[in-house]
């Protein structure tokens, strides 16, 4: 297992940086496809979009070995890859193929993977709150050191649950970070319409360690939860990372008319000024560690590896209908 | 059951026992649930464990029931086997997403991948005087959702077969304890044992009527086949201990014998446990029945404070032999 050391004592080293590059390019590539599916009608459903919030995914997962634990949302695909899943049978899932992570019974709201840690994607908005809570008791009964990240978006304020998680986390000294991924919206409504107070307050008011980061900054919310990861690693407690984001396409793939609840200009905004992977490219390019050249060639690169792996998914069957009453009961 | 019968046990000794045989041979084994340590909950069925096992084991958790039960299934998740306590039945309507949208589907969504190996306790039956949200019997609504099982013991014997079972299992098991029937005492062997969850136990062998009874129906039913037995009428009574999964084959088989059958169950009589027994039983033995397949269960309302009001909305021995007697009179 990989235990980040204190950041604060280390600068972010090259290779760490053009890895959350790459893994942020990819996350964009994979969703892009995801709506081509969607489009070209291969896809059954429908499924929610990380694209323009890779850089709180990457920062984190990245902050994380592999035997560290992460639950997921609905919106998960970009958890999910960060956290080391492979594309292909990612897409087959996706597509309710036998070859998926989960022989397609869980699609892309459940999509989960034991061998990197992912306790699965949740269709209940604060659904996995509480389970994220579970494995980081497991982390402290078994003395095992793993950290259990939980991702949720700010909808999940509003579940009474967070709030006794968060109780049990302060009061049992549980290694969980809440990964609140602020996109500004819960669905179609804006998050200050349904959210009372200060978000941060909330976490305070159990005692918990809480920080806000820009969360189109990798490097920062890399730092950030190397910090807070070391610290539960250390017996410190639970923390909640506050991530502000934005979400550049529909609450899913079919949500196209959105000017009800947010304008063009403030989508251009955010896609234009704030896209995390044109900052990181900047930062790389500015450092002279790639060129302009480099990213292109690494871009066309992740795009042809997606479409491998979407054809591969395209072209992989389907459980057989018995199938259908296995793992029921284990 | 075992030749020699050793020692009696209360229901409630019985369930510590098979808490503390657990907690001993399997050290991942944990107690959720608020007053559980010191207190051994207001029924002081864990009174003692804490002792044996340390507050890292039984742990007291906060009034929290959703949150608990779901660091029970992210902690099943991922190495330990929890047992959850929820005090009273009723508050399992705070645990539901927790069990039926999360652990009953963990299993089949992750294509195998992760399992749920916990254990939620909790107690049924009405006639504590204990009022509307203290008194229900909601087995049903877990027995709804594919992915779980629930189990119903009504003898020390069986609860702590069961429960030993139960804690072994790699799938969420929801144990109910009618806790009017702590006090209750039976024959448990020294040795060791479990019970194989999904079997039915005939309690009675009887020739003329088959009483299929669960949890606190069982003690009614065998009340009422010692009324029947009087006035000349055998009856059989069969439980199932286990709802699902479920001994179809053994009450088919009793109903087949006997041509008439009742299914008493103290949760709602509506759209619950009865109906789905008694569908099992005509669908597999439709052609040796004499009468249709009787049912009871609590009646339609919440459940009353008032004595007398409380008292008639549960069946009794005297209304299970009045619907016998009626069934066997019939030709
Ligand atoms: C318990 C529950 N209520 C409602 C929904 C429907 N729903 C799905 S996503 C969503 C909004 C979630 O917003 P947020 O948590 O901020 O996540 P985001 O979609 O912005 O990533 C809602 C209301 C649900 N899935 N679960």
């Amino acid at each position: 297992m990989t235990i980040a050391t204190d950041p604060s004592e280390t600068d972010i080293d090259v290779g760490r940086r053009l890895r959350m590059y790459r893994q942020m390019v990819s996350i964009r590539a994979f969703e892009e496809q995801v709506n081509q599916l969607y489009l070209r009608a291969l896809m059954p459903g429908l499924a929610h979009l990380y694209s323009g919030e890779e850089a709180v995914a990457v920062g984190i997962c990245e902050a994380l070995g592999a035997d560290d634990y992460i639950t997921s949302t609905h919106r998960g695909h970009g958890h999910c890859l960060a956290k080391g899943a492979a594309p292909d049978r990612m897409f087959a899932e996706l597509l309710g193929k036998a070859a998926g992570y989960c022989h397609g019974k869980g699609g892309s709201m459940h999509i989960a993977d034991a061998a990197t840690g992912n306790l699965g994607a949740n269709a209940i908005v604060g659904g996995s709150i509480a389970i994220a809570t579970g494995a980081a008791f497991s982390s402290k009964y078994l003395h095992n050191n793993r950290v259990s990240v939980c991702f949720f978006g700010e909808g999940a304020l509003g579940q009474g649950v967070l709030y006794e998680s968060m109780n049990m986390a302060q009061l049992w000294r549980l290694p969980v970070i809440y990964v609140c991924e602020n996109n500004f919206y819960n669905e179609y409504t804006h998050f200050s319409e349904t959210t009372a107070g200060e978000i941060l307050g909330r976490p305070a008011a159990f005692g918990v360690h809480a920080e806000c980061v820009d969360g189109q900054d990798v490097d920062a919310v890399y730092t950030a939860a190397a910090r807070l990861v070391h610290r539960a690693r250390r017996g410190e407690g639970p923390a909640f990372l506050l991530c502000n984001t934005y979400r550049y396409t529909g609450h899913h793939v079919g949500d196209i008319n959105r000017e009800y609840y947010r304008s063009k200009q403030e989508e251009q905004q955010w896609v234009t000024e704030r896209d995390p992977l044109k900052h990181a490219a900047d930062r790389l390019i500015a450092g002279g560690i790639v060129d302009r050249a480099e990213i292109d060639r690494l871009h066309a690169e992740i795009n042809a590896e997606m479409e491998k792996a979407v054809e591969f998914a395209v072209s992989t069957p389907y459980p057989g209908v018995e199938e259908v009453e296995q793992d029921v009961y284990a | 059951m075992p030749e020699v019968i050793a020692r009696e046990l209360t229901f409630g000794e019985a369930i510590r026992e098979a808490l503390a045989e657990e907690m001993r041979r399997d050290s991942r084994v944990v107690i959720l649930g608020e007053d559980v340590a010191e207190a051994g909950t207001p029924f002081k069925v864990l009174a003692g464990l804490v002792q044996e096992f340390g507050p890292e084991r039984v742990v007291d958790t906060p009034i929290s029931e959703a949150g608990f039960t779901g660091i029970g299934v992210g902690a099943a998740m991922t190495g330990l086997r929890p047992v959850v306590d929820i005090m009273f039945g009723d508050f399992i309507t705070l645990t539901m997403d927790q069990m039926a949208n999360q652990a009953a589907k963990v299993h089949y969504m992750s294509g195998g991948m992760w399992k749920v190996p916990m254990v939620m306790r909790t107690t049924l039956g009405a006639t504590r005087r204990s009022a509307a949200q203290h008194s229900q019997s909601l087995h049903a609504w877990f027995c709804h959702i594919p992915g779980l099982k629930v189990i119903m013991p009504s003898t020390p014997y069986d609860v702590k077969g069961l429960l030993k079972a139960a804690i072994r299992d790699d799938n969420p098991v929801i144990v109910f304890e009618d806790k009017m029937m702590y006090k209750l005492k039976g024959p448990v062997p020294v040795e060791e044992y479990t019970i194989p969850i999904g079997k039915a136990d005939i309690k009675r062998a009887g020739e003329d009527i088959t009483i299929v009874a669960t949890s606190s129906m069982v003690q009614v039913a065998l009340g009422a086949a010692v009324m029947l037995e009087e006035i000349g009428i055998s009856a059989e009574v069969v439980d199932p201990r286990t709802l699902w999964p479920l001994d179809e084959h053994t009450l088919v088989e009793s109903a087949k014998k006997t041509s008439r059958a009742i299914v008493i169950d103290e949760g709602y009589a509506r759209y619950g446990t009865t109906a789905e027994l008694a569908s099992v039983i005509v669908e597999g033995a439709f052609f040796h029945l004499d009468q249709p397949v009787a049912r009871m269960g609590a009646m339609h309302v919440p459940i009353p404070f008032s004595p007398p009001l409380e008292d008639a909305t549960v069946p009794t021995e005297r209304s299970v032999f009045d619907v016998a007697r009626a069934l066997c009179s019939k030709r």
